[in-house]
């Protein structure tokens, strides 16, 4: 069960609270009812589900009640940051999600994993 | 003319709970889902005379009127009393909305030293003593239905709920207080 | 006597506190805090239950929670009974009754046992090709084969009558584990000032030191440390102490899930107890203390009663009193079975011999043995084994050949030395390291914010696990914001380091031997079974595990799995870490389901939400339909009425004098401020701006694809102020898509939304008397036909309390819709009620509401339509406004696949025979006669006897439908074929006069 930060309750929150609300950052066009079927393709149906950092919205639907975006891995469900609907998207092409990062100096010494090698 | 409807509260003669933590159903309420932009507080703060929290998991109460903060333009305002509420909103020309949802809601009241235990029993909200003092106030969710909270004491806490959960609420609360008892 | 072989003066149970218990039939005597394997250990019992697969003698090998062997069936009553329990886990309580499983008739003579002269038929991978054809045979033959071979236990059959609780709960630091490492830990953590919560899956704290008796730590011995540490523990306000506490999961975001088991091991446990409780915890940080499981040698016929890990026989001897045995030899590969030997051999136990496949020991356990006139084989190797029903003799040879000599025992104590616990890490996604050095699996990328400490860590002697987790526990009460307290220091001596270990099989069990040496007990996964999977090509030891079934086990392979791996490593020629560890999945141990569902069962499972009118409604007889979580008003059968007699009455009634509804579940929002009926105006298709204070409109809500979401009336009680109206299913998601909408794209929008459907009882009040009914008990509205048309909206009172009164139908009648405050509703109907019975009318239910509005050719969504359907394929093209520039879905509508021609669309069917009912998700074809498969025009979508009518109508979904009025199409049913007209569908009056009536 994921902790998730609301931006508008500034505090984590169970994910019991919260609901999945897609890709972000998807603007609805202002000339919606003129746009070309291409155009109307990838505002609506065509998606990337990219392996990796992904931008979402979530609800606060059981809190604040408030929609916001968030920056999650897909691989280890870290959340990189949340942030506010009509925030710009930020740029966090610098940034590597947590997974890796070493707890201790003493965990940093040890070595390399090894998960099955199933294909 | 007919005679005056009678009212008939959704938990009426219910109650439970254990010796650590009381459940009780309580008394009508009048009630406001109040919604208004950040220029518009102080105005409805005066009209309703008190402090429209702006701070998440806030409430202002002043002799049993409550306003909790649920988002930052939504607030639940409750009268124990049963002040007109709408009639007090009519009168704030700032912009706002406000909804009556008296009869939505009703409130289970659990106290004790194991309150906070009863409703862990199913509440994912972290109710420790500093991360949800008294005054504290959320919407959060309840087993499966969706609650507000409000922390009325060291020891109290008011669960609001729509009225057709409430028996759903009072049971899980009930169940909760039992154990948290043990 | 609580079994002849308690030693007096050994363990720490109280010999005057007795329990009784029976292990099939017979009953035995235990003391308190016994485990069912230690009193069965105490009674000489060795023989507990029968293998998987081929049903061998088993007996108990361990004294913790990865015994694979001595599963048991345990109950208290006929239904409080559970399988597959494991005997050194459960606490015997005075009064339970225990059964051996996987027997049949007797535990000794079991027919089963067949399997194991069979076995060559049962090698790796037999169910994958023995049972592949021929395909007949497989539900005669072969399934209920396996379903009776396979499984272990019986089910219990009656409903389960304990109840279970829940607790979520959050720290700063949980700690699993609570032996020397963990309770160090969450000592330095606790005097830090963190919440910490602690857990143990024993009874006691302590973990290793249950056996250990070398230990102290500040100079007491380490079991009463552990005690003394538990209680200041307990005593602190920011510390939680749980034993009998399993951390089972370790999820997303230190999500930990724990279960604690409350009377599993009470005679008589009080009814308000829980069996077992969930604890939800949320941790800051997690420290992770979860020790390690000591390893079985894997050699031929290894698996017989009396042959146990050295460390249980520790245990049930050091913590239990009890001795495994008279004459004990032992096999190890490993230091830590020599303590086992002198421990034993103090008690006045005789070591049969130490065999010790190393040729050189540790130096110090070698001389301690030697002190004690014990026999040291080093070099040598147990071979194979013999006994029926409990080990009697073991044959042991110098490695690398040469005679083997019989050794008589009663029991034999093996070690091939320690697997750290990384389960817990493992399903943090944490990801394991080798090392090489060790031979050992142990954390390697952390995952998430949590720390491993002691043996689970890798780290080895007493001295260094305390310091490091005294370390641990302080960082992390540091790192979540905590610093109090004073630093905690702790000095820990034992008698012996240990060193030595091993993985994968002995002698006499390697490559080209048969033998049955056993590396999984529980899935009768031996040695050669693993070398088969590798020669049948599976070289991936994620393929070889699902092949052999080895780790595959309600044991996860706690013991077998680098067993397994050293097996596959040897016969592949490739190192450990290149094959790699399969990944540990939750739960640790098996969970309940009552403990994962808790609280919910019975009237708690779901919330049933009930109306206003509820009482009423049921006190009538009203039978009830579930409308998602809603109990709503079916029909109202009178005596003697069926279904059909009370819906036939029903629908009568409303079309010839009026008839009362509860439409309190239809979703209602509020929708207030400036710019609420330009956000109207974009959520449905519909124009709102034109729509005039008092007055309402039918309103149709898209999705951006074009297709029909929800639909309503919606009515404007002011210029500021709309009251919307949804369907009772599509309630929460309008409110939330219309959120979305007015939070993401229309922010601008000065308007506010909330949710009013529990705020206001609603009774329809439908029929041509409905006026006559209603306006005696209204206050301050004109209830004139003229004053008040059909589609408006008026507030003002009724029976003395506020009401918003829509002028409004769903039947085709003229109505009403009485909006009350809920706790008026009750109240208000029954005023009503009495004055609509006298004039004829009735109460009807959902079922009669279908109907009579199918009479009308209104549509349900969600019925009618199904996320296909456009207002146009509905023959709604009337409610989309053609002036509009943008409303949700406008676009869509504009999509080629919806403008084509022949799309299925909305029309009547009538059958020809005029008493026959269709089927709803009935398929319509055009020739009957064409052949399979029928090309398919669409489905029956509504159907109904039609009492006003006095016939069956219909409506349905049909390729290119409103092109076909008056065609004949056919329903083809398994029995018949039904023919059909296509017509419109307005089934009664067509003009739609009575609405104004
Ligand atoms: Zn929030």
């Amino acid at each position: 069960m994921l902790l998730i930060y609301c931006p508008y309750c500034e505090e984590e929150r169970s994910e019991l609270e919260f609901r999945h609300g897609g890709d972000a950052h998807i603007a609805r066009p202002t000339n919606m009812a003129d746009i070309t079927d291409e155009e109307f393709q990838d505002f609506f149906f065509l998606r990337d589900n990219p392996k990796g950092l992904i931008f979402e919205r979530w609800r606060h639907i059981h809190g604040c009640g408030r929609f916001f975006n968030a920056a999650r891995d897909t691989v280890s469900d870290k959340f990189v940051m949340s942030y506010k609907a009509g925030e710009p998207k930020p740029d966090l092409s610098g940034a590597t999600p947590a997974t890796e990062k070493p707890l201790t100096e003493k965990v940093g010494e040890t070595h390399e994993a090894t998960e099955g090698t199933a294909k | 003319m007919a005679d005056q409807a009678l009212r008939k509260a959704p938990l009426v003669g219910r109650h439970g709970g254990s010796a650590g933590a009381r459940v009780t159903p309580a008394g009508p309420a009048t009630r406001l889902s109040l919604r208004a932009g950040t220029d518009a507080i102080g105005t409805l703060s005066l009209a309703f005379g008190l402090e429209l929290p702006q701070r998440p998991k806030t409430s202002a109460s002043v002799s049993g009127r409550h306003a909790l903060w649920l988002g930052p333009d939504e607030w639940l305002l409750i009268d124990e009393n049963g002040a007109d509420l709408m009639a007090i909103a009519a009168g704030v020309s700032a912009l706002h909305s406000a909804t009556d949802v008296s009869h939505r809601n009703t409130a289970i009241l659990v106290s004790g030293p194991d309150a906070a235990g009863a409703i862990a029993s199913s509440c994912p909200l972290d109710l420790g003593k500093t991360i949800f003092p008294v005054g504290a106030a959320a919407r959060t969710v309840l087993g499966k239905i969706e609650i507000v909270l409000l922390r009325t004491g060291e020891e109290e806490y008011r669960v609001e709920c729509w009225r057709s959960f409430s028996p759903y609420a009072f049971g899980i609360l009930a169940e909760g207080a039992e154990d948290a008892a043990l | 006597m609580s079994g002849a072989n308690r030693i007096a003066g050994q363990g720490r149970l109280t010999p005057a506190k007795t329990a009784r218990f029976t292990f099939d039939g017979k009953t035995y005597q235990a003391l308190e805090g016994d485990t069912v394997a230690s009193a069965l250990l105490a009674n000489g019992v060795h023989l507990v239950g029968r293998s998987f697969k081929y049903h061998r003698p088993r007996g108990i090998l361990s004294a913790g929670p990865e015994e694979p062997n001595a599963l048991i069936d345990v109950s208290r009553d006929v239904a409080r009974r559970q399988p597959n329990v494991r005997a050194p886990v459960q606490e015997v309580f005075d009064g339970m009754k225990v059964e051996s499983q996987n027997r049949w008739p007797s535990l000794s003579f079991d027919i089963g046992g067949v399997n194991n002269l069979l076995s060559p038929f049962f090698a790796a991978g037999f169910y994958y090709k023995t049972f592949m054809w021929p395909k007949a045979a497989w539900e005669k033959v072969y399934e209920p084969f396996i379903r009776k071979a396979a499984g272990l236990g019986v089910a219990p059959t009656e409903e389960d009558p304990d109840h279970y609780a829940n607790r979520y709960d959050h720290c700063d630091v949980l700690v699993a584990g609570a032996g020397v490492a963990g309770l160090a830990a969450a000592l330095a953590a606790a005097e830090a000032g963190a919440r910490v919560i602690l857990v143990d899956e024993q009874p006691e704290v302590g973990g290793a030191l249950h056996y250990d008796m070398s230990v102290t730590i500040d100079g007491q011995s380490g079991y009463e440390w552990a005690q003394a540490t538990a209680a200041k523990l307990k005593a602190m306000e920011n510390v939680t102490v749980l034993t009998r506490t399993t951390a089972f999961g370790y999820y997303n975001h230190n999500f930990v899930g724990l279960v604690e088991r409350v009377t599993d091991h009470l005679a008589k446990p009080d009814k308000k107890l829980p069996r077992e409780r969930l604890w939800q915890v949320r941790a800051k940080r997690v420290i992770l203390a979860t020790g390690s499981i000591e390893r079985h040698m894997v050699f031929a016929n290894n698996d017989r009663p009396g042959i146990m890990l050295a460390s249980a026989a520790r245990t049930y001897l050091n913590h239990f009193g009890v001795a495994v045995g008279r004459k004990v030899g032992v096999y190890t590969a490993s230091d830590s079975a020599y303590e086992a030997a002198f421990d034993l051999k103090r008690a006045g136990v005789t070591i049969a011999a130490i065999v010790d496949n190393r040729e050189k020991p540790g130096d110090a356990v070698l001389t301690e043995a030697r002190r004690l006139g014990i026999e040291v084989l080093t070099g040598h190797s147990v071979v194979d084994t013999k006994g029926k029903l409990r080990v009697s003799s073991i044959s042991v040879a110098r490695n690398g050949g040469g005679s083997a000599r019989a050794i008589p025992v009663d029991a034999l104590l093996m070690s091939a030395g320690w697997t750290p616990s990384v389960h817990l890490f493992s399903q943090s996604r944490g990801k394991v390291a080798y090392d090489a050095a060790s031979g050992r699996f142990l954390p390697g990328t952390y995952a998430q914010d949590c720390l491993s400490v002691g043996s689970c860590n890798g780290t080895d002697g007493l001295q260094a696990t305390i310091e490091e987790s005294l370390a641990a526990g302080e960082l992390m009460a540091r790192a979540t914001g905590n610093e109090g307290g004073a630093k905690v220091e702790l000095r820990g001596e034992n008698a012996f380091e240990w060193t030595g270990g091993m993985a994968g099989a002995g002698e006499g069990a390697g490559v080209d031997t048969t033998v049955k040496a056993f590396v999984d007990f529980q899935n009768d996964v031996c040695a050669k079974d693993i070398r088969l999977a590798v020669r049948e090509g599976m070289h991936s030891i994620e393929h070889i595990k699902r092949f052999t079934t080895n780790g595959m086990a309600t044991d996860q392979g706690k013991l077998s799995n680098i067993h397994g791996l050293a097996i596959a490593s040897e016969v592949l020629n490739r190192e450990i870490p290149k094959i790699g560890l399969t990944t540990f999945r939750a739960p640790y141990t098996p969970v309940t389901f009552g403990a994962l569902i808790s609280h919910s069962r019975g009237e708690l499972f779901d919330p049933a939400r009930k109306t206003p009118m509820h009482a009423w409604e049921e006190a009538h007889g009203a039978v009830f339909e579930d409308v998602g979580n809603w109990k709503r008003a079916w029909y109202y059968p009178r005596s003697g009425e069926t279904m059909h007699d009370a819906v036939n009455r029903e629908c009568r009634t409303v079309r010839n004098a009026a008839g009362l509804f509860d439409a309190s579940t239809l979703g209602k929002i509020e929708v207030v401020g400036p710019d609420a009926a330009e956000f109207l105006n974009l959520m449905y298709t519909n124009a709102w701006d034109t729509l005039k204070p008092g007055r309402c409109r039918y309103g149709i809500m898209l999705r951006e694809d074009g297709f029909v979401y929800d639909d309503g009336v919606v009515g404007r009680l002011a210029e500021d102020r709309f009251h919307v109206t949804t369907t009772t299913g599509g309630a929460p998601r309008v409110m939330n898509h219309m959120e979305d909408y007015l939070q993401t794209e229309f922010p601008h929008l000065k308007v506010w939304l909330t949710s009013t459907t529990e705020q206001w009882a609603v009774i329809a009040v439908q029929g041509p008397k409905a006026r006559e009914i209603l306006a005696p008990l209204v206050e301050g509205i004109d209830m004139a036909n003229e004053a008040f048309p059909h589609m408006s909206v008026r507030e003002g009172k009724i029976c003395g309390v506020p009401t918003r009164l829509f002028r409004m139908s769903f039947t085709g009648e003229a109505g009403f819709e009485v909006n009350v405050p809920a706790d008026y509703g009750q109240a208000v109907w029954e005023a009503i009620w009495a004055r609509a019975e006298p004039l004829g009318a009735c109460a009807y239910g959902t079922e009669t509401m279908h109907v009579l509005r199918a009479e009308k050719g209104y549509i349900i969504v969600g019925q009618d339509t199904d996320g296909t359907v456009t207002p146009h394929d509905a023959s709604l093209s009337w409610a989309v406004s053609k002036k509009k520039t943008d409303f949700v879905g406008i676009r869509g509508l504009k999509r080629p696949d919806l403008v084509k021609e022949g799309r299925k669309q909305l029309v009547g069917l009538l059958t020809k025979d005029p008493n026959v009912v269709l089927e709803e998700g009935a398929q319509i074809v055009a020739d009957p006669n064409q052949p399979k498969p029928m090309t398919m025009l669409g489905h029956v979508t509504s159907s109904y006897w039609s009492e006003n009518c006095g016939r069956s109508i219909a409506m349905a979904l049909v390729a290119g439908g409103q092109a076909r009025l008056g065609q004949t199409l056919y329903v083809p049913m398994p029995d018949r074929t039904i023919a059909v007209e296509v017509s419109d569908m307005v089934f009664v009056d067509k003009e739609g006069g009575r609405l104004n009536g």
